[in-house]
């Protein structure tokens, strides 16, 4: 039996582990950029720290700063205020950033020139546009108060010292720094999808309206889901354009979550105490984001159709 | 009664024009096939007939109705396309009614519909899938089912099986024409596969750079091509062409080439002694060569120097040289016929094409 007689080839061998090395820089890169350091604010929310002091001199305080979070009035203001900002800004953003996808995405006679103006406030940085729109919303020499006043007869507003119409000031200017996101994802989520099937809904029948709510953007919501997603995360991040615009006040009126931390972090002092609250942030980007992946799953719609 | 007329229909992109105008008429209720090499217009002509592309001038009728300008919609057709174009998000029984749900029909008209096309595709056990899970032929049915449900005056077909792989392409084809049978409406199908055209047409339509080059049934353009291009297009291994002149030998008319000398099959003889042409190409199809003399039709002597002899079963495929020129040749010689050597080989000359070599026209 000449079979039997050959050598038989092992059917797995050590390489299986090549892949996996691979991958082993990359890993450590991702652990030491991401997981060290939310591993480190965890591991600091357990202490109370102060900065300038010898981390090993910190005291230990075990729950201490969790118990002390849940009943703290800040930290659930600037909850709430983040909440709101995030409301307010990515319903708006995600409207106009689609809207003006829509209308730009034909091949029209200079549509090509208004796309790269669109997109050009995502390519300023947060501080500038910080800075940008601190000095548009000046009270005395800011444009918004002199065109109000010239245009449409309005009094001149104390625009970042009212809590209410400081609120409205980072959220426009959230807006108008962040709908470009949106339009760019939506617009290239528009252009990738195969003709033959808006021809196909053309000739069953489908008008413009009926297009866009029933082929386009159905096709295309899994790129809204990660959209949405993004700028999600993005508002509980933000932090550069209130801090320079409003550093958070009057009041709390304008103090994001990471804004909160950072003051409490730098200001008074309480590194420990920031740490715990970071920890709810991550806990609570976290939650966000598992259940927009469950209820939309993006991947779900993927396939070579 | 036509059912679909095109009449001075022209197409430009710009200031190419791809379409010079073209006239075209499909009778009602008849499977008609448009067939080209790639780039020809063939695509384009069902475009504007489906009314996605715009005419650059000219008029196009369905049902006796100017549809020039109309929308798709407006035009009572349903299009089957090439990449299927289902839609993603919906199942299969949202795909095949969302035409009739866009027209607002009734809930019940509606299932009845599905469920009738379901049926007939064979598709009952699918319909809340999705297009991610079927297979390729599933998703074809599905883009079928979604024209039936339309029970549109006119169907359009895009090259709809050329994604398949050969054998269920071969089905479908049986499927559609037995869908033709059953629905009794006009079809256009768009193909640059010469073999679906002639296995599924009631009338072929041959187009190349954009001018339709002869309209036919399959027996027509396969006996009588017009032209150089269509003898060449129709049949599969292609005809042959070899040049030759045209002589009146003491009487006898023949065509004389590098090789071989034929004489014209009556058929041929009063074009020949009309005309004044004497530069021909003579069009002689492979399947046409026989081996051995068995002293039916008008056999010819040729001597082919084969070159490679390729055992496909019951036949031979020759690659020969006649003279210098190069022709293949299939022999019907059996299954167990040795490899075919050069030597003496009978061609039919009643099956002889004859063209003007300037013009490509046949005589």
């Amino acid at each position: 039996m000449a079979a039997t007689d050959r050598t038989e080839v092992p059917a797995r061998d050590y390489r299986v582990v090549t892949p996996y090395l691979f991958i082993a820089p990359a890993v450590l890169v991702m652990f030491a950029g991401l997981a060290f350091p939310v591993l480190q604010s965890l591991y600091l929310s357990f202490y109370d720290w102060k900065i300038g002091t010898p981390l090993k001199s910190a005291e230990y305080v075990g729950l201490d700063n969790y118990i002390r979070l849940i009943s703290d009035p800040d930290v659930r203001e600037s909850l709430w205020v983040t909440i709101r900002f995030g409301l307010w800004t990515i319903s708006i953003e995600m409207f106009l950033g689609i809207a003006l996808a829509l209308l730009l995405e034909k091949p029209i006679r200079g549509a090509s020139v208004f796309r790269t103006i669109f997109i050009l406030p995502l390519m300023v940085s947060p501080v500038v546009v910080g800075l940008i729109w601190r000095y548009l919303f000046d009270a005395r020499v800011g444009w918004v108060n002199y065109y109000l006043g010239t245009w449409f007869g309005i009094e001149p507003q104390v625009w970042l010292g009212d809590a209410e119409l400081a609120f409205f000031a980072i959220v426009l200017t959230d807006i108008w720094q962040w709908t470009p996101f949106i339009f760019i994802i939506v617009i290239a989520g528009l252009q990738a999808l195969p003709s033959e099937v808006l021809e196909a809904s053309h000739v069953d029948g489908a008008n413009w309206w009926q297009q866009i709510f029933l082929v386009k953007l159905p096709m295309i919501s899994s790129i809204l889901v990660i959209a949405l997603l993004m700028r999600l995360i993005d508002v509980f991040r933000a932090l550069e354009v209130m801090y320079i615009m409003t550093g958070g006040g009057p009041g709390r009126a304008t103090e994001l979550m990471s804004l909160h931390i950072y003051n409490r972090a730098f200001d008074a002092q309480l590194l420990g105490y920031a740490s715990a609250i970071a920890v709810l942030l991550i806990a609570i980007v976290f939650v966000i984001s598992i259940s927009i992946l469950l209820i939309g799953n993006p991947m779900k719609d993927k396939s070579d159709v | 009664m036509p059912g679909v007329e095109l009449i001075d229909v022209a197409k430009s992109f710009g200031s190419t024009e791809v379409i010079p105008k073209l006239n075209l008429s499909i009778d009602e209720g008849e499977f008609a096939v448009i067939v080209g090499p790639s780039g020809c217009g063939k695509s384009t002509t069902l475009r504007m007939i489906c009314g996605l592309e715009p005419v650059t001038s000219g008029s196009i009728f369905i049902k006796d109705r100017n549809v020039t300008k109309a929308a798709p919609k407006a035009r009572d057709i349903a299009m089957v396309f090439q990449s299927y174009a289902l839609y993603p998000h919906m199942d299969v029984a949202g795909n095949m009614s969302f035409a009739l749900r866009l027209a607002g029909r009734p809930k019940e008209e509606i299932k009845r519909r599905v469920d009738h096309a379901a049926q007939l595709l064979e598709l009952t056990d699918y319909l809340h899938r999705k297009p991610r899970d079927l297979s390729g032929g599933q998703r074809q049915r599905v883009a079928m089912g979604r024209s039936i449900v339309r029970d549109a005056y006119c169907f359009l077909f895009d090259e709809p099986l050329s994604n398949l792989d050969a054998k269920l392409r071969s089905s479908m084809r049986t499927e559609l024409a037995l869908l033709h049978k059953q629905l009794e409406r006009t079809m256009v199908y768009v193909t640059h596969d010469q073999i679906e055209a002639m296995t599924m047409a009631d009338r072929i339509v041959i187009m190349d750079q954009g001018e339709i080059q002869q309209v036919g049934t399959p027996r027509e353009v396969y006996t009588s091509p017009r032209n150089r291009f269509v003898a060449g297009f129709i049949g599969s291994p292609s005809m042959n062409f070899l040049d030759a002149q045209l002589q009146d030998e003491r009487g006898e008319l023949v065509v004389r080439g590098d090789g071989f000398r034929l004489p014209i099959p009556d058929r041929l003889q009063q074009q020949v002694q009309n005309t004044t042409v004497t530069e021909c190409t003579v069009g002689l199809r492979p399947e046409h060569f026989f081996a051995r003399n068995d002293g039916s039709g008008n056999l010819a002597a040729l001597k082919l120097n084969v070159d490679v002899a390729e055992y496909i079963g019951s036949s031979q495929f020759l690659a020969a040289h006649l003279g210098e020129q190069a022709v293949t040749a299939t022999v019907d010689v059996g299954p167990d016929a040795e490899p075919m050597q050069s030597g003496e080989y009978y061609f039919d000359t009643n099956r002889l094409y004859l063209f003007d070599r300037r013009t490509g026209m046949a005589l």
